[in-house]
């Protein structure tokens, strides 16, 4: 009869004994994720529900917001030209970017490989434009597309060429996307190219000479054993890349303010400028909801279907 | 005579596709770095000299450009101001960044996966997004026109992606130590503190680098937030300039490329840091 008691008077003592390290480690816890939360708490999820509040209002900002006019806003939102310019646009530089810059990206990666001499060298060129800032990337490249030849060096090289007239680009509504575009992979295709090449410093060399031994010539190599073992590192940089396309704002908005005529309108330049030019906040709350509800809904979608094998990770 | 010959073929065969490889790479080499030079050069010519011949080399070179910015006080407010802020924010990234990631490599309670992938969700909208919602939020608190409210939003949106990097560097630490560190008595937060700390330095340095080039290069979060010219950031002071002095390019130019001399001296200084740091998050994540 005695001997349980014993046990479980055994047990209490030692949990005693053990109870304060415990009580210290949840302090611990609490105290050290509390910065986290808070930051995570205040400055992203109240904010959403803030701007959900008065996306329900015409609002100017000015005094409390009084006019409730339900989900009038959003319907405006989606019914206007403009906006669904805006997420047309968003989605050309996403289907630009998937097409056009990270292949360009994966190829230079590859190109340079492992142990091409002078490597750190091209790394550290093509990743500069990643550090020089939007505002600066965007001046620098407005006086280059400027329309007259004297003072646009890409219209002073065109004019060289017999029969080519300067270009109005950045003026012109019909090039201005392009010219957009060319800037974000001037920018952007170093960030890619350098999580690639680091990519491929992952992947065992064997693996590739294995391939070629068995007889796979370059181009079957890579496609098939190179590309699927980055497979981890190429579904980051499409969401990145893709991501980064939805939320386009700095360089838009120095380059052109979402002109000529709405041409180069993304959701972004939108939603600035009824949130911070026209100020009417209600507006530009419903306009951020609705950017933010188009990148979850890429995000979750992306997550799930994009979950595949880790191939790197079971050898 | 056959051997010379397939040796000579086997160098060219080699060897061609290398001449190729440089080629592309110098190419794009050139189309990175022109624009970069033009400017730099553009701001070492007098106007006139801009005006008519706006590519050539500046022989000589005119410092009067750079002389006249670096004269003028507001472009020292500015960088006074664009370094606070950045200090500021990098500081408490780093901060709240250890102290949470410490706590999901190295500690154990419930619903540790649940409250890491909750913070992790800022990774899933970038800042653009959120900024009008935290514009109203920032409004709400009074801290409009403050740079400690840019240093609070900047912290905010660089805590997702940096708690997933170094995550990552702390749960590389070998159990072993913690144990011993346990077994001779140190408390959690001495463990952290002493025996951690130190040993994850690279990887501090890592987010501590690339937390300073985002937020030295932010502008759309100052760019809400800041109204009294007095208190801007670089970045806007560089787009006002543009601007009001968009017909002196020359001027333009040296202001340009003032502002962003800092960031690229601090990148090729801390390039490894920052490589290291934006490939542990990819790879990882």
């Amino acid at each position: 009869m005695n001997i349980p008691q014993v046990g479980s008077d055994y047990i209490k003592s030692k949990q005693r004994l053990r109870s304060p390290r415990r009580v210290q480690d949840h302090i611990t816890i609490i105290l050290f994720l509390l910065p986290a939360f808070i930051f995570f708490l205040l400055f992203m999820i109240y904010p959403i529900f803030r701007a959900g509040y008065f996306s329900l209002y015409n609002w100017n900002g000015m005094g409390a917001a009084t006019n409730f006019i339900g989900l009038n806003n959003f319907k405006q939102i989606l019914t206007d030209q403009v906006f669904v310019k805006g997420v047309l646009n968003c989605l050309l530089i996403v289907v630009l970017s998937l097409a056009a810059q990270l292949p360009l990206a994966l190829a230079l990666a590859i190109m340079v490989g492992r142990d091409l001499p002078g490597r750190a060298f091209f790394r550290t060129i093509f990743f500069m434009p990643y550090v020089v800032s939007e505002v600066i990337t965007g001046i620098i490249w407005m006086s280059l597309f400027d329309p007259d030849p004297e003072r646009g060096f890409i219209n002073a090289l065109l004019v060289l060429i017999p029969g080519v007239n300067a270009q109005n680009f950045l003026g012109d509504m019909n090039q201005v996307m392009a010219c957009i575009f060319v800037v974000l992979t001037w920018k952007y295709f170093g960030l890619h190219m350098l999580l690639y090449m680091a990519g491929l410093q992952n992947i065992p060399k064997e693996l590739e000479e294995a391939a070629m031994i068995d007889g796979a010539n370059r181009w079957q190599t890579i496609r098939n054993v190179t590309i699927p073992l980055l497979g981890s590192t190429i579904r980051t940089t499409v969401q990145l890349s893709v991501l980064g396309s939805l939320t386009q704002f700095p360089l838009i908005w120095i380059m052109t303010r979402g002109g000529p005529a709405n041409a180069s309108e993304v959701m972004a330049t939108y939603m600035y400028r009824y949130s911070f030019i026209r100020f009417q906040l209600g507006y530009g709350s419903a306009v951020a909801l609705v950017m933010l509800v188009i990148c979850l809904i890429f995000s979750v979608t992306y997550l799930r279907l994009a979950r595949q094998p880790d191939y790197l990770g079971s050898i | 005579m056959a051997t010379i010959y397939t040796l000579k073929r086997d160098t060219i065969k080699k060897k061609l596709p290398r001449f190729f490889q440089y080629l592309a790479l110098s190419i794009i080499t050139l189309v990175i770095l022109v624009p970069i030079v033009i400017m730099v050069f553009g701001a070492l010519k007098t106007r006139g000299e801009m005006f008519a011949h706006p590519y050539t080399p500046p022989i000589p070179a005119h410092w009067e450009n750079y002389a006249q910015i670096l004269n003028t006080p507001s472009f020292w407010t500015m960088l006074g101001n664009s370094v606070i802020a950045m200090l500021g924010s990098t500081a408490l990234v780093l901060i709240v960044c250890s102290l949470a990631s410490f706590t999901f490599a190295r500690m154990q309670f419930r619903g540790k996966e649940l409250a890491f992938n909750i913070l992790i969700l800022g990774l899933m909208f970038p800042i653009t997004v959120a900024i009008m919602p935290v514009y109203l939020v920032v409004r709400q608190m009074g801290l409009i026109d403050t740079l400690l409210a840019v240093i609070l939003v900047q912290t905010a949106f660089g805590i997702s992606g940096n708690l997933l990097i170094l995550r990552g560097f702390f749960t590389a630490i070998p159990m072993e130590l913690q144990d011993a560190a346990y077994i001779d008595g140190c408390s959690a937060f001495g463990f952290f503190w002493r025996i951690l700390l130190p040993l994850v330095r690279p990887a501090l340095a890592a987010i501590g680098a690339l937390t300073m080039i985002i937020s030295w290069n932010d502008f759309l979060t100052p760019l809400v937030i800041l109204n009294k010219d007095t208190l801007w950031t670089l970045p806007l002071g560089t787009m006002q300039f543009q601007g009001q002095y968009s017909s002196d390019m020359a001027l333009t130019a040296a202001f340009v490329t003032l502002s962003a001399l800092p960031a690229i001296i601090f990148y090729l200084f801390a390039e490894r840091q920052i490589v290291s740091g934006l490939t542990a998050g990819a790879i990882k994540g």
